[in-house]
Parts: structure tokens; sequence; C-alpha cells
């Protein structure tokens, strides 16, 4: 099989749109005889390969298998029917869906503010020791989800009692609880984003517009800010995803039944129990497909809309 | 940061980077120095420490309680541990009970492999996704990069049904492969804006010596050392601190990473405060160590995946 393969002139540094640039035929020494271009397989093959097998395939064949009953006949769309028409999957799978709604508010309303105010702080002028500030602030990050919702657990239990009201063990409560211990460990992460934009804004840039008499606030607003919109839309969508199919946490403070009465339940969880099973179910393939499929679709939603609401209407500005 | 070590005529190396990144800061704290602080330095200071000490409070109540008796865990929560209160106790329970060294070893295995594996195989990939022009680079590019999207977890019904075919369950490989193809879009993704930014000469000079392309790759490699270290920062901490993969891939006791071990064993001994303390001492240590040591690398190298 002949490939035609062009080697790229790359004469411009740093355009994008090198490739379709003046192009040399492959391969030079060879003349017009082109050879099948090894370096290219085997440049790009092993990627390609365990990324197909390990992680497309599955995710194909997990959609492929929402569509199949557990002995393997095509059932079309009941599995889907079953999940949003019959009450023992529905009302689980319409409150998990809620309650990852607010977990995810929670995120945007708390995580975002508060690392952007860090971030700010971080990178105010005449500040000292920053980089302390910044590693301590990121520790949380660092950790895993696990450790952290256990030294959560410990400190908010009863016994050490910072607070006897049982945070986690109220209905009421437990789902802002939970929201917030994730909101302290990943704050590191909207603030470095951000500071990585505050500190490329050049100081001339502020300098004139102080010049032509800004103040802070509407330094703030008219430059500072739509500087920092293409990284909080990145943020926030990538906070979506994580957020809809986070569940180390859950699972670790609450168990797998995510209680009380399902108060703490998010697709996650719904997914794991759906297909493996607990105390009170057998665990269903076809149905834990379902599920996945599901959480498949909302993050789509998720990332179709801010690559066609949010980041079609944002102007990223080269500095 | 990377375009200004390119405006000199020299190979740019990783270090130049870094230096230019200190050119910045040293001119911006030159700067301060004319201008008058528009809020309290004072102020600002009281909020960074306050939240400081929110975010690192809870972490040296566990490891500070850790260290102390049953009793003194009670009654004086709240002080560094004493001669009088310091008691090893909990990491006799761990040691006698659960087989750490061995979470601990799976733990590293698994990560430097995968981050191994993911660093080499998308900087393979990205270098010939930006250098060569071939049909279907466009649709390839696009293919590899819908992963940074969509997350493997999804795909979890079939993937242990493979794995199951595979005969890989309850092994290291099902671990390493799987966060292996979790890594590599973003890989890929973050490696192809830095080999970009690789000049054209570099290349062309190499091709009229006679280098052939494996040499074109390892003569450009050490030239997107920043984005190697932001890849390998991205790639290892998802997998050193995942539960998911380890629980439902590989539950055996003798392949249990440390997040996997630590949770099964603070699930059982609950109520054991000392241990479930010493336990959670353990499984952060490793990771508070290493990432007290390399910080200033890891910040830089999110940072520097950040602005890409």
């Amino acid at each position: 099989m002949l490939i035609k393969v062009q080697l790229l002139q790359e004469s411009e540094v740093g355009s994008p749109s090198k490739i379709g640039g003046v192009a040399k035929l492959w391969h030079p020494r060879s003349g017009g005889n082109r050879r099948f271009p090894w370096h290219l397989a085997i440049f790009l093959a092993p990627a390609a390969v365990i990324y197909t097998a390990f992680m497309v395939y599955p995710l194909v064949d997990s959609l492929r298998l929402s569509l199949y009953n557990n002995s393997g006949s095509y059932i079309g769309l009941d599995n889907f029917r079953t999940l949003l028409g019959e009450p023992v999957f529905a009302d689980r799978f319409w409150n998990a869906l809620r309650n990852n709604f607010v977990f995810f508010a929670f995120h945007c309303l708390v995580q975002n503010p508060v690392g952007l105010a860090l971030a700010a702080l971080l990178t105010a002028k005449g500040i000292r020791g920053q980089h302390i500030y910044r590693t301590v602030i990121f520790l949380p990050t660092t950790l895993s989800v696990v450790i952290v919702g256990f030294i959560w657990r410990q400190i908010l239990s009863p016994l050490w009692g910072i607070n006897d009201s049982a945070l986690l063990g109220e209905s009421s409560t437990v789902l802002p609880t939970l929201s917030l211990i994730s909101v302290w460990q990943f704050v590191g992460i909207p603030m470095i984003f951000f500071y990585a934009v505050l500190i490329s804004i050049p100081d001339d840039l502020i300098e004139a517009a102080r010049v032509d008499g800004a103040n802070g606030w509407r330094i703030f607003w008219s430059i500072t800010f739509p500087l920092l919109l293409p990284t909080l839309g990145i943020i926030t969508v990538v906070t979506f995803i994580a957020n809809f199919n986070a569940f180390d946490l859950i699972y670790t403070v609450k168990g797998a039944l995510a209680g009380p009465e399902y108060s703490s339940d998010i697709m996650g969880t719904f997914f794991y129990r759906t297909f493996f099973g607990n105390q009170l179910a057998l665990g269903d393939a076809a149905m834990g497909a379902t599920v996945a499929s599901a959480m498949f679709f909302v993050i789509l939603i998720g990332v179709l809309a801010y690559m066609l609401l949010w980041q079609r209407r944002i102007t990223t500005y080269q500095l | 940061m990377g375009l200004t070590s390119i405006d000199r005529p020299e190979i740019p190396s990783s270090s130049g980077n870094g230096a230019s990144d200190n050119g910045r800061e040293t001119r911006k704290r030159r700067m301060l120095a004319i201008k008058k602080p528009r809020f309290s330095a004072w102020g600002i200071h009281f909020v960074l420490l306050a939240y400081a000490a929110i975010a690192l409070g809870p972490i040296l109540l566990i490891v500070f309680n850790s260290l102390k008796s049953r009793r003194a865990l009670f009654d004086s929560a709240f002080s560094v541990p004493t001669p009088g209160t310091f008691d090893l106790v909990g990491y006799r329970t761990v040691f006698e009970q659960a087989n750490f060294e061995r979470y601990f070893l799976n733990s590293f295995i698994v990560t430097v492999a995968s981050v191994l594996l993911v660093v080499l195989l998308s900087a393979m990939a990205a270098h010939a996704l930006v250098e060569y022009k071939f049909p279907g680079n466009t649709f390839l590019t696009i293919y590899m990069a819908i992963g940074i999207m969509i997350p493997i977890r999804l795909g979890t019904v079939s993937l242990l049904d493979f794995i199951v075919d595979l005969k890989l369950v309850n092994t290291l490989w099902a671990l390493i492969l799987v966060y292996t193809a979790m890594g590599i879009p973003l890989g890929i993704f973050l490696l192809s804006q830095f080999f970009r930014q690789v000049p054209g000469d570099i290349k062309a000079a190499a091709r009229i010596d006679g280098a052939n392309e494996y040499r074109i790759f390892g003569l450009v490699i050490p030239l997107v050392r920043p984005g190697l270290g932001a890849v390998a920062v991205f790639t290892m901490l998802p997998v050193w601190n995942d539960l998911w993969f380890p629980l439902i891939l590989a539950p055996e006791e003798s392949k249990r990473t440390v997040t996997l071990g630590a949770q099964q064993f603070l699930g059982q001994f609950a109520s054991d405060w000392n241990a479930v303390l010493a336990a959670l001492t353990l499984a952060m240590v490793p990771v508070l160590i290493l990432y007290v040591i390399f910080s200033r690398q890891f910040l830089r190298g999110l940072t520097e995946g950040a602005v890409k």
C-alpha cells in the first residue's frame, strides 16, 4: 500500500496552521519511489492501539450493551424505559441526578470564587512568600479523595467534635457537607489556573489603564475578567465532568448506599450500585451499562453546551 | 513562556525556560518597589495565612494525633504530641493487620509504569501528528483528543469484561494499561503544543546531515522537556490516588494499591482511632514528602500545562 506522506517544512515557528504549508514529498532519498512510512506507524501505533483497546472500545461497547439485556438479546431502548420509568430505578436516577447538580453547583459557586480570590491575593503587589502559600493551599489537591474523606469523617465525628450535630449523618446536611469537603480539596486547581493567567497579564497593560484613570474595580472587570473567562470556562467544564463521574468521596464516607436514605447519592455511586449490586439488590450489567450511558449523555450535553454556547462567544486574547 | 526561549538563536533548553520565568518575577518585584501597595499587605497576608491554616490544619491534626496514645487523642486532640502523650500503638496495629509495604510497592509500580508509558507514547504520537502530513492526520488528532473529555469510567462494564477475557483481572497490568489509555489523550494534546514550538530549522539541519526520523525524534525530545514534565504531573496524581479501578479490576489483597488498601483497612477498623489515624498518615506521607520536595517543579508543570 502506498501512502503519500509529506514532510512538513516548518519555516514559521509556532504557527499552528503548518499542516498544509510548503510540503515536500516523502521520502527524500528514495526519489520518486515512495515507501511505506514505517516510522509513522511506529510512532503512532502504540498510543493509538492502547487508547483504542482500553478506552474507546470499552466506551463504545458499553453504549452498545445498554441496548441489550443480560442474556444478550437486542431490546432497543427498553433499558432506558426501565431506568426512567420503573420507580425502583427512576426514583434513584432522578434523585442521583438532582444531587449531582447540587454537588456541581456548590463547586461552581464556592470553588471558583474562592480560587479566584486566592489567586488574586497571591499575585497582589508586594506579597512575599507567595510560593509558600501556593504550595500549602494546593496541598490537599494532591491527596487521594479517600484520604480526604476519612480525614473529614474523623474530624466531623462527634467524638472529636468540631460540631456535634453530625453534619454527615443528617439527610439535610450531608450533601452540602460532602460538597464543601470536595471544594476544600480541589480549590487549588482553579487557584493555580487563575494564577497562571494573572501572572501572564503584562504589567504595562494595567499601568496604562491606571494612567488613564481606571480604578482597581474597573481594571478587574474591564481587563482582568475578560482575560480570565476562557480559563473559567475550562475549569467549569472540567469540574462538570469530574463531578458527574465522582464516586470516591461519597463511597468512602457514606458507602455504596450513599445514605441516609440516598440523600448523598450521585450518579457515580448509583452506577456502582446498579452494576455491582449491594445489600439490597443484585448487580445488573445491562442496567449498569444503561446508567453509564445516561452519565455519558449528561456529560456530553455539558461538553457540547460548553463548546457551542460558551467557547464560541468568548474571545481569547493573545498576550 | 516557551516562545521567549525560541526567539533565541541557540538551542533552547528547559533551564532557559526557568530563567526567563525568574526574570519575569524579578522584574515584577522591581516594579513593586516603585508602587505603593493598594491593599494593606498585612491584610493580604492575614487572609492567605488564614486560608493556609484551613488547608493545612486538618492534615496536621491527623498526623499529630496519629502519634498519640488513645487517651491523649481525645483529651488533648488539638495539641502537638509531647513525650507524655507520644505513642505508636496505631502504627503497630496497622503493620500487624495490613500489608502496607505491599500496597506501597503496588502503587509505586503502577504509577511509575503508567507515567513512563504515557509520557513516552504520547510524545511519540504527538511528534508524529505535528511533524508529518499524512491522510487522516486531522482525524487521528481529533480521535485521540476525544478521550480528554470523556471519562474512561463510563466504559467500566465492558472494560471489566475485556480485562476478564485477557485474563488480567487482579494483575497490576490491568491497572497500568487502563491508566496509560486514560493518560494518553491529554498527553498528546499538551505535548503537541510544545512540539509545535520546536524550530523547524533544527530538524531540517539534522535531515541534511543524514539523520533518520528516529534520530530526529531523539533530537527534539530534550527541547520539549517542560512539556514532558507537565504531562507527568497531570498523569501521576490521578493514578496514585484512584480508587475506582483498583476496586473493580484488582481488588485482591496482594494487588491492592495504597488508596484501595487504606480504604479497605479504614472501613474495617473504623472504631480503632489510633489505627485509622496511623493508616491515614501512612497513606499520605509519601505523597506529602514528594510534593514538598518537588512542589516548585510540580506547580510550574501545572501552570505550564495550564497556559498552553
